[in-house]
């Protein structure tokens, strides 16, 4: 590792289970290109790969390799030459790669042939930064060691560059605690932003309040599970929007849940980026 | 009692008690039909995550529905005592607030079994239930914003140990040197919901 960027993690699929022992889920944000990665490399889909935020990592080979770098689009050069991402790439021994900036979205994936082989914790290697499970964030001049390659690298896949933009609308499910909110369905349809105190704990997001149904006003509710996607509703009326690394238990209602083929999205939100939920029942 | 949608592969089932909603756990807990993922206990809710197409929230329903929450089965009889140095910070508050000797409040906390309700907050952290009248008091007006691993502190109507350091309002009654959680361990963590706990004064 010669370069991390602002931030580079170790994460597979997550460690989900053990949520009654306080453990979050964790994993990739972005399952679907963490997933296209390892195709790419001949990897099991859940092997190990580096989650990046917003690029600017560095890597020097120790030994050849197959990689490839998903996410959204960005410049991906070996050894100062173009190579681009979503493509299976070889890395001859003391080969560098260079992942650029990328555009839009916010996180970049990149898979190794044989996947990182950092010490697995309660079945995963991911590094979980609520509670400080798995590998710490990774640091130049850090030897990564590699698994052993298994399958055969797909030369072709389905490469669907995540789509992200300004805006975002997301599909949710409404509840589980959708009537402690005045006008529920109307207040989760207006914009929010994305705002910088966002992480792999949650989307904070800022912009119209969403208020108290007068039934519930002064009532507290008591701490209960909580999943992946669930809007939380705090006091302040700014919704948080959970990701992998929630805490598995909450005191606060959660007004609705975003459904499972927008939490790649979610992990690709940019602070900055205007979102609004699309209710159904 | 009812169901309340969390998403397309979750649900929280209501239970109105804590009691209730541990009888459901153990219920739950007991057959553990396939496809559950998650079975995560609240204090009044117990949620349940499936395995997409796995059906396995019907059949948690349906279990649930002819089960006597009344009367359930044993949980996780395993039972943990932790021994305490009983010079938390907050003993001498306490002790006032309860109108009683902080050596009162120490053999009442001691003499009571508790059990892990549920855990969150952090790995490990179990909010345990059996904690007697006099020492439910509020958490402190401003949480501490470092609270030593193996503190062991009280907070409404449950007793608990924290984990690892970490901010934190509960009232400290004192500290252990017990390993509450080791992610590399067989058994990552000491407490889990329905293990009974006690609490044993050392010097």
């Amino acid at each position: 590792m010669v370069a991390t960027g602002p931030l580079a993690l170790v994460q597979d699929l997550g460690r989900p289970g053990h949520a009654h022992l306080g453990v979050p889920p964790s994993g990739a944000l972005d399952t679907g290109s963490l997933r296209l990665a390892n195709r790419l490399t001949g990897n099991p889909e859940s092997a190990a790969g580096i989650e990046s935020v917003l690029g600017g990592l560095v890597l020097r080979a120790r030994s050849s390799c197959t990689v490839a770098v998903t996410g959204p689009v960005v410049r991906v050069r070996v050894d100062g030459r173009d190579r681009g991402s979503h493509v299976a790439i070889h890395l001859g021994e003391g080969q560098t790669l260079t992942i650029g900036t990328p555009g839009e979205g916010l996180r970049c994936y990149l898979a190794v042939s044989g996947g990182l082989a950092a010490e697995p914790e309660l079945g995963s290697r991911s590094a979980d930064v609520l509670s400080g499970i798995g590998p710490p964030p990774l640091r130049a001049g850090d030897v990564l060691p590699l698994g052993t390659p298994g399958g055969v690298p797909a030369g072709a896949d389905v490469v669907v560059p995540f789509p992200t933009g300004e805006t975002l609308t997301l599909p949710v499910t409404l509840g589980p605690r959708a009537e402690w909110i005045a006008d529920v369905e109307r207040g989760l349809a207006e914009w929010w932003t994305v705002t910088a105190e966002s992480n792999r704990v949650g989307l904070r997001l800022d912009g119209p309040v969403l208020r108290r149904a007068a039934a519930y006003a002064d009532d507290e509710l008591p701490s209960e599970g909580l999943v992946t996607g669930a809007i939380q509703v705090p006091p302040s009326g700014l919704p948080v929007v959970f990701l992998a690394d929630h805490p598995t238990t909450g005191g606060y209602p959660v007004a609705a849940v975003v459904r499972a083929v927008s939490l790649g999205a979610l992990g690709q939100a940019r602070p900055g980026t205007l979102v609004r939920f699309q209710p159904s029942r | 009692m009812r169901w309340r949608r969390c998403g397309e592969h979750a649900a929280l089932f209501d239970c109105d008690s804590l009691a209730r909603m541990r009888a459901a756990h153990a219920t739950v807990s007991a057959a553990r039909p396939s496809g559950v993922v998650e079975l995560v206990p609240g204090a009044r809710v117990l949620l349940v995550t499936e395995r997409p197409g796995s059906g396995a929230l019907e059949a948690v329903r349906a279990l649930l529905d002819d089960a006597d929450l009344d009367h359930p089965p044993a949980g996780d009889a395993r039972e943990v005592t932790l021994d305490v140095h009983y010079d938390g910070e907050d003993l001498e508050l306490v002790a006032k607030d309860a109108g009683m000797s902080a050596g009162d409040v120490v053999e009442l906390h001691t003499s009571a079994e508790y059990t892990v309700a549920f855990t969150g907050f952090a790995p490990g952290f179990g909010y345990l239930t059996g904690l007697p009248e006099a020492l439910r008091q509020p958490r402190l007006p401003t949480p501490r914003t470092r609270v030593p691993a193996g503190s062991l502190g009280i907070a409404g109507e449950f007793t608990g140990v924290y984990p690892r350091e970490s901010p934190g309002g509960w009232r400290l009654l004192g500290h252990t040197g017990a390993v509450l959680f080791d992610p590399r361990a067989e058994r990552p963590s000491l407490l889990a919901p329905g293990v009974r706990v006690r609490f044993r004064s050392v010097p």
